[in-house]
């Protein structure tokens, strides 16, 4: 599904990845850990074209998307979303989730200063299925919200929710379980698990290792922008290295 | 955002009020600051779907508003076309120019934009001053011709504050239509967080130049409209000052609304008539609104009634009780 | 040809510092508090015309006229600082923006006001009896021009580099939450920063007024050339922005020589339009990248 090839990052004097290479099989939950500072966020802006590597490929179902725009990206089925809740602040909970459904739609700027009836024809089908989409994650109630208001823990799932809008082939999740608490994360591995049912391959960068042993099919392991190890949860849990690592940060 | 249904409403009962306030004030002097209050009104608009929706800052639309008058003022004076020809001219030239410009200008964010912006309206205003032999240079533009249709030619206030607002009013329907739509989300989301809104899927760059040019198009047909009414144009309409007081504007009305644009344009069109005996007061009033205004009331004038509204009803709880 | 030429560079170094002066009041706001200061310009026009004020109203000597010019202007600089800034530090650039072009309006306004609409001029220094350099010639202001800025740049350095308080102001400007957190008072440093630079402003203001005489409304210009040069530093705080400001000032006053004079202010623009396009972060850095 998604293969990353000798991808190395070099910030002024700051290496952040060096060489890493992964693959993400379909269908997966694939986990993505390491220490704070080990460059998992980067490997993200990188796979999604926020940041421009130093070096490195990166292929989506096998074909090359090195450096494409996220808003091409987006177009080929791939989404994210944030480490630091990137939501559409000012608007309303489900508007947040209509532009997640952009890429479903057509209607340009002409069309839409006419109104055209093709323009209203398509608002009315956006709006019934971002309502799904509220529906799927359980923000249907707080459709008319300001979304700059919502409670974190559910900016969190609204995020989820307008990813998947997009109806992606793949999602991945920087962080969803950071500032959740115990019930909301119990809720977030349900809701990861729904979205994989549904077809889509999930690759997850989590510090909460019970949620990560726990729904991740394997586990890629980043320390100091370096790639560590990789497996199955049991593997990681049993491999020396990256217990030291561990045990050596903190 | 509200309904459809209000959103009509609402735009109806706003033409209905434009259409018959020159009953109120026929003949009288005001007529042609209501002429101007139109203009200025399309040149808001144009900016908010830039600022307020999107969230790109330009301090260069004087030179988009002063290329279609300039356009249009020099293809009939001079060469004589037809000035709803000229105004089609314009408004293709300057759309095109903006669009060019667009795509590396909009790259820059915030104070960066602001200046590149400002940087162009100067450039564009020296132009105007200098290229002497084509826009008569800083003594202006003369002879220009009134606007005809058939065997009516537009040289009254009353017939062009209907010409004026008729496109004015246009202006403000597709604005509002385009700000409820998905292009409109697109913007705002670009406004809160671009990064978000191209994961998305949705073309930040493009959409921003797009928007950058149907604003400069909007300046520039105002800006042809204001040389066929005045038939004189001279380059101190179009300078950095005017660019400024066109964001005051914008931001007294309030950003992100399309009738705030109106309030806007008509408060700050008609305080200097006003102050028209405290001459030169009017350039502290505008900068003390300006801060004010972003200061303390970031929602401009059309937030006022929801500013007042629950202090209205306290007070009439309290006329309640001691009644 | 070559003396025409000599005299047109001359004389662009001195607009030059005058720019380079007023660039890195923008540098010094900038680095402090990520904003650029559209009423930065304004501080050159309070300098000039209080000067004048000063010397020709109250009939002050030139030395305590300039004091007392700098001083006020400081105090305007002050006083915007704690008015709007400061309760809006969480603002968006976009409300930054409007806030400082507000200002600027506001002191403009008022200057108007107060001094009226007509130009002024300032006596030179010392004397105005013309030197000649290699068949150019040069006023004894021009020099004043050069040793002034030299020694406030001399002095800014200094302050930067050995002061605590520049030090101080320095970790500010590379990551104002980490300099909050080892204890760095940030908000007097962004007081200190609106400071100087007002004071940096008038102080170009007054050594330049003698040549180009001033009014209520040189600070639009001069405050824009000033942003040019910082952008050409590459909102550097030190010699990258005096190198930007002289860069500009000679290439103007070639291009106004050479070329036409009355496209001199459009060479400013097109050259800031050109790096702010081809390389935003100035002429001598090399590009970061935007964190997400
Ligand atoms: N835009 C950037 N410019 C410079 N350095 C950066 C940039 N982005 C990240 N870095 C550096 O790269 C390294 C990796 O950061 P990254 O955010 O990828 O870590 P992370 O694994 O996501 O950590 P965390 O678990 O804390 O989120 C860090 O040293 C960081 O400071
Ligand atoms: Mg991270």
């Amino acid at each position: 599904m998604l293969r990353v090839e000798g991808i190395t990052q070099v910030f002024g004097g700051v290496t952040a990845l060096r060489d890493v290479s992964f693959s993400v099989a379909e269908g997966e939950i694939k986990g993505v850990i390491g220490p704070n500072g080990a460059g998992k966020t980067t490997l993200f802006n990188i796979i999604t074209g926020i940041y421009r590597q130093t070096a490195g490929d990166v292929f989506l179902e096998n074909k090359i998307v090195t450096s494409f725009q996220p808003e091409k990206l987006a177009l080929r089925g791939m989404v994210r979303t944030f480490q630091n809740v990137e939501l559409f602040g000012a608007m309303t909970v489900m508007e947040n989730v209509m532009v997640g459904l952009h890429t479903k739609s057509r209607c340009g700027i002409l069309s839409s200063c006419l109104k055209l009836p093709s323009h209203l024809r398509e608002e009315r089908h956006i709006l019934e299925k971002a309502m799904t989409c509220l529906d799927f994650v359980g923000l249907a109630e707080d459709a008319s919200l300001v979304a700059g208001n919502l409670p974190f823990g559910k900016g969190r799932m609204l995020e989820i929710a307008r990813a998947m809008a997009l109806e992606p082939r793949i999602i991945l999740l920087d962080e969803p379980a950071a500032g959740l608490n115990s019930r909301e994360t119990a809720e977030l591995g349900a809701l990861i698990r729904k979205i994989r049912g549904s077809g889509v391959t999930v690759v997850l960068v989590e510090h909460d290792m019970e949620l990560v042993m726990d729904i991740c099919d394997t586990i890629l392991v980043l320390n100091l922008g370096q790639r560590l190890a990789e497996g199955t949860p049991r593997e990681i849990q049993e491999n020396p290295a990256v217990i030291a690592a561990y045990l050596g940060e903190g | 955002m509200g309904s459809e249904r209000t959103n009509l409403l609402k735009f109806l009962l706003f033409s209905g009020s434009v259409l018959v306030a020159p009953v109120l004030f026929s003949g009288g002097y005001l007529m042609n600051v209501l002429v101007f209050v139109g203009i200025n009104t399309m040149l808001a608009v144009a900016l908010n779907l830039l600022l307020g929706y999107a969230g790109q800052i330009s301090l260069g639309q004087a030179a988009f508003f002063g290329l279609g008058a300039y356009i249009s003022g020099v293809a009939t004076a001079t060469y004589g076309l037809n000035p709803w020809a000229a105004m089609g001219c314009a408004a293709a030239i300057v759309g095109l120019i903006a669009f060019a410009i667009g795509f590396p200008i909009l790259k820059l964010k915030g104070h960066y934009l602001a200046m590149a912006t400002l940087g162009f309206g100067i450039i564009v205003y020296i132009a105007f001053n200098e290229t002497v032999e084509l826009t008569g240079g800083p003594s202006g533009l003369t002879g220009i011709p009134y606007f005809t249709a058939g065997t009516v030619q537009f040289d009254s206030d009353m017939k062009n504050y209907y010409l004026i607002w008729g496109f004015a009013l246009m202006t403000i329907l597709l604005s509002v239509n385009l700000v409820n739509s998905r292009i409109g989300r697109a913007l705002r989301a670009i406004h809160d967080s671009e990064v978000a809104a191209r994961v998305m899927g949705v073309n930040a760059r493009l959409l921003k130049v797009q928007i950058f040019t149907l604003s400069a198009v909007i300046s520039s047909v105002a800006g042809s409209l204001y040389a066929h009414t005045m038939t004189f144009i001279s380059p101190a309409s179009f300078g950095f000052n005017f660019s400024v007081e066109l964001l005051t504007m914008v931001v007294i009305g309030g950003l992100g609304s399309v009738y705030g644009s109106f309030l806007g344009a008509a408060l700050l069109t008609l305080l200097p008539e006003f102050l028209r005996t405290f001459q030169d007061y009017d350039i502290v009033a505008y900068g003390l609104l300006l801060i004010l205004m972003t200061m303390y009331m970031p929602g401009g004038l059309v937030r006022i009634p929801s500013f007042v509204s629950p202090i209205l009803a306290k007070i009439k709880a309290g006329v309640g009780k001691h009644a | 040809m070559s003396h025409q030429i000599l005299q047109y560079i001359l004389s662009g170094l001195s607009t030059g510092a005058i720019y380079s002066l007023i660039g890195i009041g923008f540098a010094i706001i900038y680095n402090s508090t990520g904003i650029i200061n559209f009423a930065q310009g304004e501080f050159v026009m309070l300098g000039g015309i209080m000067t004048w004020f000063f010397l020709s109203v109250f009939q002050l000597p030139l030395i305590a006229a300039m004091v007392l010019a700098i001083a006020l202007s400081t105090a305007v600089g002050v006083l915007f600082e704690r008015l709007t800034i400061r309760p809006l530090r969480n603002a968006s650039p976009l409300i930054l923006v409007i806030i400082t072009i507000g200002a600027s309006i506001l002191i403009r306004g008022m200057a108007m006001l107060i001094w009226g609409k007509d130009t002024h001029s300032l006596p030179m220094f010392t004397g105005s009896e013309p030197l000649t350099v290699a068949g150019a010639t040069l006023l004894p202001q021009h020099l004043w021009i050069f040793g002034i800025t030299l020694f406030i740049i001399a002095v800014n350095r200094f302050y930067f580099h050995h002061s605590i308080s520049g030090k101080a102001m320095r970790a500010c400007s590379h990551n104002r939450r980490a300099a909050g957190l080892v204890g760095i008072d940030v908000k007097r440093m962004v007081l200190f920063s609106f400071a100087i630079s007002s004071a940096l402003g008038s102080v170009a203001g007054i050594i330049t007024a003698p040549l180009t005489m001033t009014s209520y409304d040189v600070g639009i210009m001069l405050g824009l050339k000033g942003f040019c040069a910082a952008i050409i530093g590459g909102m550097s705080s030190g010699i990258a922005t005096v190198v930007g400001g002289l860069l500009l000032g000679v290439l103007e006053s070639l291009g106004a020589g050479m070329v036409s004079s009355g496209y001199k202010d459009a060479i400013a623009f097109i050259i800031l339009l050109l790096i702010l396009v081809i390389r935003p972060q100035g002429l001598f850095k090399k590009a970061e990248t935007e964190r997400v």
